[in-house]
């Protein structure tokens, strides 16, 4: 690991503030950052801790549904969002193990935007609102491939808001070694329709399965995609599962996504 | 003598106290006084000639004592090769140099260029990143049949090819073997590849050389299974230090599986600079480093032949099989395909004609070596792959095909057409024991129950054969082992009655504090807890080959025995004297002396009192004092041997396996602590169905490591494991040991993997995917999708 600063702000202002330095990261639970620092492939100047701001932190109910605090762990998560949005929660304690779960948050999640990674399954299929210091960006608009989002150079996410679902279910097919998402579905049925977001096996991210929400919305049943078929053109190939396997599994897990979310 | 200490007994073990809770003392731990830190700079390319190193940036940075590369090491030789194969045209194997700094090229990622050592550990990476090399690069050589064509690229110039050597065994008997597959009734054949594996350990490598000036003396703590075999090899062969100049200690070791064995340049570095920079100097390997400086194992690709009468009797067995060796020749590489893999290719069946041809290949990969099994596990898979795919062919049951073919009770001992000799055994018992442990009668039901879930339920089995205690040097010797593999043992009795035992095996995770222990307790009929066992230091310890190939009891074991019985056999002198008898009269029980028909008897402590209090002493004929040492060196391997049997269900749907039960009925001969040998067998098991179901160490075009982390190397996790059924009461005792014992070390690597891929198929075949006939490990769930719908 290289040198670096700490900063530990107490507010939004401060840590937008010490973040204007080029040379400054976020630090929210460290789980993907301080591993590549240790290998030296990041080396920020100063990290901004943004653990101590407590506007950033906590589950609770309001005006867009559920609202998370972006520096809010995932063992936190799965505790308190279990009465409000269970399959979020179940969501959220699925990720990694104990100790991943205790320091790993929401925030940082969606801002590296992991193409294996859960959480953004579940803001992408739920429609959720990303708040950050500067402004309010819709899901479908903030996810933008691989590793990469709308947020800008700066730019911290303070929240997110999910609308909750009637119905709802994350099936997540374990990569055999880290245990990310060798592909992972959110199915999320609402009022006026069904969402479904897939992740882990597209090279372009996390993305919505359009022809599956258009056959689920009409009939919300495991069967209704079985004769549908997913297109590996875009899939990833890689040493856990070719394309062609990743979009079999896009279609099994939806199912069985499906199946879950009806009980 | 009560069973809660002696032979036989499932005494706790005592190591485990310090490991769990937090006081064992690895080499990580060791920090001495004024020590420098090592950084390693490693190769990112696979295959390159170095135009240029410019070390003089780096040198001046904060902390920086000074930075090597193989210019510093010019007079120091390259790692030994410990074992010389001859190939089928009588000619030896090519051998390049393994310089300890690459010289002029680098020949896998990993290999490494020049280190740099500081004050400080982040001093050294600060520094390792101003170091500027100059790679000019070069194609990889990566596939092994692509190596051996004509004008293929060479990993090593000055070599006539890529061929390390072209074996064949036993080659008088090629023509007659394919004889008799030209009348044979049924020739069945598979190709398959035996996948790479990174052993993993849960402690990496470290190293701390440690150089005293006004003696001359050097030290190396060292993780390694084998701390007599590194003096020697890095003392004789690449630094030139004599062995009484040179220590070398291996303290507690977290785990080897084999990849502890060999000499490496992380060792021979740190002892040379801590002389050149009179500073101790300390490598610690990262996990990353691991994957690419650990040598691997397996990598074999495989094409296997039986061919079989009209009865289904097995009549010849052919094999060619591609041998990765990696970049350079590791220890103990070049036989692990060859005289561990060749020679169990009978397997344990009456086959009277076989052939093993094996290529070894140089390619731009890390070195390969003995992993958990080595070479053993690669014959087993082929065999009992072979031998379900061809109970399939002929429509007959893979249970009774078997039986058929095994060598009856009655046969022993037995020579097979591959050199070897099996002692005892009984393979129709531990079949039989297999299918009642497993509740094989009830597998369709289970089945049924399976289907009802939407599940494939499939049953798979396994015999298994393995050489272990290795060997008799004599024999290894006219194979090309340029070592002995004796073991040795020093047994000293203190004044008082405790005994202090000195042994050459060492333990790294074995238990052999407690169950080396039993040994001599039961011998002399005092409490285990009187007896102390010592490993791992060269400066203490007598000469021994160290701990690997289920050698240890066996072999280690023996010395002891020896020890042991010249202690007793000096000590009932002594109780002669002291109780005025004659020598022949004296008995010993339960600790205590008596003359035989008296109630005459001194105990255990009186006599070793007067051995060292020598007032009352027959000082003319018996030298006081109560210490002895043995070299045992073996006659023969010993062979144990077991049925496993594998219960998986195959989701059909995301092909995933889940193995939902596993038995293993093995035969280890005589056992001296039951709880010890079942944890090895659970710890082989878990290895064993890692790489069945799990781990995979995969190169990409260009050389880079795919699965260079465990983020993409998927080890085995107790949630991937069932609850195992682990049974050894099938017991035919070892002839030619004094314990009967046969090692237990490897069996559950070696069995377990065949027995995991036979339990897919047979689940695909139970539900129609007739047309599967193998799927190469990792059997992963996209490959088993894949197989099913290909
Ligand atoms: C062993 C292991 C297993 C794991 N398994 C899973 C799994 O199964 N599924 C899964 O989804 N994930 C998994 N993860 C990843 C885990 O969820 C991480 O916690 C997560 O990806 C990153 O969150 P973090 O809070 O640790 O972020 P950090 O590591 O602190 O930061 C990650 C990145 O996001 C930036 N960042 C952090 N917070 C913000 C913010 N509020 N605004 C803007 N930028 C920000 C940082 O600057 C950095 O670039 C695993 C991780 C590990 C180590």
């Amino acid at each position: 690991m290289h040198n670096f600063d700490f900063v530990k702000p107490s507010t939004i202002a401060e840590a937008v503030k010490a973040l204007s330095d080029g040379d400054a990261q976020a630090l929210s639970g460290g789980q993907t950052l301080l591993p590549s620092m240790k290998q030296r492939l990041a080396a920020p100047g100063t990290l901004v801790s943004l653990t101590g701001i407590a506007e950033m932190k906590g589950v609770c109910k309001g005006d867009g549904g559920l609202h998370i605090g972006a520096a809010t762990p995932h063992a936190v998560v799965a505790r308190e969002a279990a009465a409000h949005y269970p399959a979020l929660a179940a969501l959220a304690g699925g990720i990694g193990d104990p100790a991943v779960r205790s320091r790993g948050t929401i925030g940082g999640s969606i801002a590296n935007n992991d193409p294996a990674a859960c959480y953004p399954a579940a803001v992408l299929a739920s429609g959720a609102t990303v708040v950050t210091n500067k402004r309010q960006i819709a899901a479908d608009d903030y996810f933008q491939g691989m590793f990469t989002t709308a947020l800008e150079e700066g730019e911290i996410v303070i929240e997110v808001r999910f609308p909750i679902p009637q119905k709802a279910a994350y099936v997540k097919f374990n990569q055999p070694a880290s245990r990310f998402a060798l592909t992972g579905v959110f199915v999320a049925k609402f009022g006026d329709g069904v969402r479904v977001a897939v992740t882990g096996a597209s090279n372009n991210g996390v993305f919505r399965w359009t022809e599956g929400e258009k056959a689920l919305s009409s009939s919300f049943s495991a069967d209704a995609v079985k004769g549908l078929s997913v297109d590996p053109a875009e899939m990833i190939s890689d040493l856990h599962g070719t394309p062609e396997y990743r979009a079999h599994l896009v279609k099994v897990l939806t199912g069985r996504a499906v199946a879950q979310a009806n009980g | 003598m009560p069973k809660d200490g002696g032979i036989g007994a499932s005494t706790k073990r005592r190591e485990d106290v310090r490991f769990l809770t937090g006081k064992g003392r690895y080499t990580d731990d060791i920090n001495i006084r004024g020590q420098l830190y090592a950084h390693f700079i490693r190769s990112d390319v696979a295959h390159g000639r170095i135009r240029s190193i410019d070390t003089s940036a780096a040198e001046a940075m904060p902390g920086v004592a000074k930075v090597f590369t193989s210019k510093d090491f010019e007079g120091a030789g390259g790692l030994p090769c410990g074992w010389q194969v001859t190939d089928r045209f009588g000619k030896p194997m090519q051998e390049p140099k393994h310089p300890i700094l690459a010289e002029g090229k680098v020949r896998h990622v990993g290999d490494p260029i020049a280190v740099v050592v500081a004050e400080t550990l982040e001093q050294a990476r600060d520094a390792a990143e101003a170091v500027v090399i100059d790679i000019e690069e070069l194609e990889p050589v990566l596939d092994m049949k692509a190596a051996l064509a004509d004008g293929a690229t060479k990993v090593h110039d000055d070599l006539a090819s890529n061929l390390c050597y072209d074996w064949g065994f036993v080659e008088e008997n090629k023509e007659a073997v394919n004889a008799a597959f030209g009348k044979a009734a049924h020739v069945v054949s598979l190709e398959l590849k035996n996948n790479r594996l990174v052993a993993n350990p849960m402690e990496p490598r470290v190293a701390v050389g440690d150089y005293e000036d006004h003696s001359g003396n050097h030290t190396l703590y060292t993780t390694s299974q084998n701390p007599h075999v590194i003096r020697l090899l890095m003392g004789a062969f690449v630094l030139g230090i004599p062995e009484h100049k040179l220590r070398v200690v291996a303290p507690d070791v977290g785990g080897g599986f084999g990849s502890k064995i060999y000499h490496y340049a992380e060792e021979a570095f740190v002892t040379k600079a801590a002389h050149i920079l009179k500073r101790p100097v300390k490598w610690t390997s990262t996990r990353s480093e691991a994957f690419i400086s650990d040598a691997h194992g397996r990598d074999h690709v495989t094409k296997i032949e039986l061919a079989l009468d009209a009865d289904h009797n097995f009549t010849a067995i052919r094999t060619e099989t591609y041998a990765n060796m990696g970049a350079y020749l590791s220890t103990f590489a070049p036989s692990i395909p060859t005289w561990l893999h060749g020679t169990l290719m009978a397997g344990n069946y009456r086959t009277p004609l076989i052939y093993v041809n094996v290529k070894a290949v140089f390619t731009n990969t890390v070195p390969v070596d003995a992993y958990r099994g080595a070479g053993r596990p690669e014959a087993t898979f082929q065999l009992e792959r072979l031998i379900d795919k061809a109970a399939r062919e002929l429509g007959v049951d893979p249970i009774e095909l078997r039986r058929k073919n095994f060598i009856t009770a009655d046969q022993f001992p037995y020579q097979t057409p591959v050199a070897v000799v099996y002692d005892t055994g009984n393979y129709h018992a531990t079949m039989d024991k297999l299918l009642e442990i497993s509740d094989y009668a009830g597998f369709g039901a289970r089945a049924a129950e399976s289907a009802k879930r939407g599940k494939l339920r499939g049953f798979g089995i396994a015999h298994y054969i393995e050489a272990c205690g290795i060997a008799p040097s004599n024999l290894v010797g006219q194979l090309g082992a340029r070592a002995g593999l004796y073991e040795s043992a020093t047994v000293r009795v203190n004044a008082t009655g405790s005994i202090s035992v000195f042994t050459g095996s060492h333990s790294h995770g074995q238990g052999h504090e407690t169950s080396f222990a039993q040994v001599v307790a039961e011998m002399i009929g005092i409490d285990a807890g009187q007896v102390e066992i010592i490993h791992g230091d060269t400066s203490n310890t007598p000469m021994g080959m160290g701990t690997y190939g289920s050698r240890s009891l066996a072999v280690g074991g023996s010395a002891l025995v020896k020890a042991t019985n010249k202690i007793v056999n000096k000590a009932k002198k002594i109780a002669a004297h002291l109780l005025e008898a004659s020598e022949s009269d004296i008995e010993l029980k339960d600790g205590k002396f008596t003359v035989a028909g008296t109630d005459k008897s001194v105990d255990w402590a009186g006599v070793t009192l007067a051995a060292y209090v020598p007032h009352n002493y027959p000082l003319e004929n018996l030298e006081p004092g109560l210490e002895e040492t043995a070299f045992y060196d073996p006659s023969n391997f010993t062979y144990p041997s077991g049925a496993y049997g594998c219960e998986v269900e195959v989701d059909p749907d995301t092909g995933k396996v889940d193995i939902v039960a596993f038995s293993a009925a093995d035969d280890f001969g005589n056992i001296v602590n039951p709880m010890i040998v079942e944890g090895q067998v659970q710890g082989g098991l878990a290895q064993g169905i890692g790489q069945a179901l799990l781990e995979n160490c995969v190169y990409d075009e260009n050389g880079q490591l795919l699965s260079g982390s465990f983020m993409d190397y998927a080890m085995p996790r107790a949630d991937d494991l069932p609850m195992f059924k682990v049974d050894h009461s099938c017991c035919t005792p070892c002839t030619h040991n004094p314990l009967g014992v046969k090692g237990c070390g490897e069996a559950g690597a070696i069995g377990s993997p065949p027995a995991v891929v036979n339990a897919v198929i047979d689940a695909l075949h139970r539900a129609g995917h007739t047309h599967v006939t193998h799927i190469d490990m990792p059997v992963s769930p996209a490959r088993v999708w894949a197989a099913m719908n290909g």
